[in-house]
């Protein structure tokens, strides 16, 4: 059995591709690449509330299809997609969904050994998986056309707080500071150990790691506080608002609004 | 425990960031008032920390692992406010950036995590800590208690959040629109996972790293012990005061128990076998079942076994029963607290 240390280690190396993926599909010439980011956000919300909201399967199926068109036309390769979005909602959603099939009660549509998937079992277990697929495919499709920034300033459209979108930039970069510091110590940890490590050994290790993580953490704050300082931060957050729409933007949300508008209020 | 999108309602959803919201803007006032201009960067990187200790592996008793959410670590060393932004700012970047929940479903997300998580692992740490010493192991079980509480706390409003969809929201055939399981279901199939391995991931999580903390910077564990730096090592008699009060007072009633009449089921003695009174006392308190008519052969080879110093609480110099049992409750207790001080002792005795 791989241990603790490197599944720790795969966990975190994969955060990290897939941020580094994220900005390299970011960085793509592709048709939501394009876009004002304030559009996007808005056109692809909207969408992602459509998803959650709609009612009927087809619904859903359309809306999905639309998802797929939008990552082919912005060069994102659906075999990535499948593997960072469909596969793990599907096995998420598809685990707590199977059991509805035989739960919900209803008109029995297929029997054997004594147990029957009903009609509105098969309806609520589809709707449910259709739904978060959807949605989350809208969401990567957000964040894999659009470089983490824009996406936060963006949000200063919306009339979002200063504040949070600092604070949310300055974590997202911050995540690739400690990340690269868990990296090193359990790097160091796996090369200085030999053999395997009892469990009791094994909590206190990575207790220990999130400890001393915490108290790098809490120093690191207190740099970057001086830091801040030094430049002339005295607690006020000022953002650069700079994007510029053109129309082509606008037809963009137009587009995706209109879609999502009609997805709440297509009944098929 | 990140629900995603598509599972609770959009009303669901609006109605838990419209709950959110409140907290969110109560917690921003009070850690800007606390903490001036330090907010951001102390936020920022307190939930990029939070962020990442929740992809850790934990190794859990049983050869199983867990991830933990390291709510309770951050509610013990930043307090409730700065928890509650901390841990809703790593969600929000969770879901937006990573897809680990919803984004329709992040109010509801922080709800549970960041809010209920925070306010109830405070709550019990600084209950369940009391006036303990910072370096006390009371603090470490206190962390963990509430870091068990606190996932489970948080499990069980998501699960009732995802257990009311089906009652409300289903189409005309009677389907489920969203989450398809009922309460009676949604709750187990919650719980059952977050009392056993997320509630030891976060219990293993939150004593560690507290138990970490009392040994290698124990001043990050003041800001929500205000009241461990004066609070003496040892008890004083002002904190215990009441106690020995009550204490005695209970000594001093002891002889109310001679009121009771007759003994108390299950412990005769093998004489009480033979008295007609005594018979009659044993039926009427067990159904009026007759008692044998000797008393069992192992109660009796038992019973002469060993002879107490003071039976029935009533020791053989004294003839005043009432005086027997508050002398034979002051024995007792003295005994009990020797002991205590004897175990204080060894204990104290032993190395490391």
């Amino acid at each position: 059995m791989t241990g603790f240390i490197e599944r720790t280690l795969a966990s975190l190396l994969a955060a990290s591709e897939y941020a580094a993926s994220a900005e390299q599909f970011a960085g793509q010439a592709g048709a939501l690449q394009r876009i004002d980011p304030r559009m996007k956000v808005a056109g692809l919300f909207a969408l992602v509330i459509a998803a959650a909201a709609a009612r009927h399967l087809a619904t859903e199926a359309a809306l999905f299809a639309t998802a797929l068109v939008l990552a082919g036309l912005s060069r994102l390769r659906w075999a990535r997609i499948a593997r960072w979005v469909w596969a793990p909602v599907l096995f998420f959603t598809g685990t707590i969904a199977l059991p509805a099939l035989v739960l919900t009660p209803g008109r029995p549509v297929f029997a054997w050994g004594g147990v029957a998937l009903t009609a509105p079992g098969l309806h609520s277990a589809a709707m449910l998986i259709a739904r978060a697929e959807t949605a989350a495919t809208f969401s990567a499709l957000l964040v894999l056309t659009t470089p983490w920034p824009w996406v936060l300033k963006a949000l200063r459209a919306f009339h979002c707080p200063a504040v949070l979108v600092a604070i949310l930039g300055m974590t997202y970069r911050y995540i690739f500071v400690i990340l690269e510091t868990a990296l090193d110590m359990f790097e160091s940890r796996k090369s200085r150990t030999v053999g395997a490590l009892e469990p009791p050994e094994r909590r206190r290790l990575a207790a220990a790691a999130a400890g001393v993580l915490l108290s790098k953490s809490l120093q690191l704050s207190g740099d970057v506080h001086l830091a801040m300082q030094s430049r002339g931060f005295r607690g006020e957050v000022y953002l650069l608002d700079d994007f510029r729409s053109r129309a082509a933007d606008w037809c963009w949300l137009g587009g995706l609004a209109g879609l999502a508008a009609a997805a709440l209020w297509w009944t098929p | 425990m990140h629900i995603p999108d598509g599972y609770l309602s959009p009303a669901s959803c609006a109605a838990l960031y419209a709950g959110a919201a409140p907290f969110w803007y109560t917690a921003l006032r009070r850690v800007e008032r606390l903490m001036h201009s330090r907010t951001v960067p102390l936020l920022s990187v307190f939930a990029a920390f939070s962020f990442i200790v929740m992809m850790f592996n934990l190794p859990l008793p049983g050869g199983t692992t867990g991830h933990a959410v390291g709510v309770a670590v951050a509610a013990i060393v930043l307090g409730p406010w700065a928890s509650i932004l901390a841990i809703s700012i790593a969600l929000v970047i969770q879901a937006l950036f990573f897809g680990d929940g919803g984004i329709t479903a992040i109010g509801a997300n922080c709800f549970n995590m960041a809010i209920v998580g925070s306010l109830a692992a405070y709550g019990v740490y600084r209950v369940a800590a009391g006036r303990a010493p910072l370096g006390s192991r009371r603090r470490v079980i206190a962390a963990a208690c509430a870091g068990y509480c606190s996932i489970n706390l948080s499990a069980l409003f998501a699960a009732v959040e995802l257990g009311l969809q089906p009652l409300l929201f289903h189409d005309a055939s009677g389907a489920p629109l969203y989450a398809p399981y009922p309460l009676r279901i949604a709750i187990p199939a919650m719980m059952i996972g977050h009392l056993t391995i997320a509630g030891m991931a976060e219990l293993v999580v939150s004593a560690g790293v507290v138990a970490y903390l009392q040994r290698a910077e124990p001043s990050l564990l003041a800001g929500t012990a205000p009241a461990a730096e004066i609070a003496p090592a040892a008890p004083s008699w002002r904190a215990t005061r009441p106690l020995w009060i009550a204490l005695a007072a209970l000594m001093i009633l002891t002889p109310l128990g001679i009121l009771a009449a007759g003994s108390a089921w299950g412990e005769w003695a093998p004489e009480e076998f033979v008295s007609a009174a005594s018979r009659r006392q044993i039926a009427a308190a067990s159904g009026h079942l007759a008692p044998p008519a000797v008393a069992p052969a192992g109660l009796r080879r038992m019973a002469a076994f060993w002879t107490a110093p003071m039976p029935r609480y009533a020791p053989p110099f004294l003839k005043s029963a009432a005086l027997g049992y508050a002398l034979s409750a002051m024995a007792g207790t003295g005994l009990i607290i020797l002991a205590f001080l004897l175990a204080q002792w060894v204990s104290g005795r032993r190395p490391g």
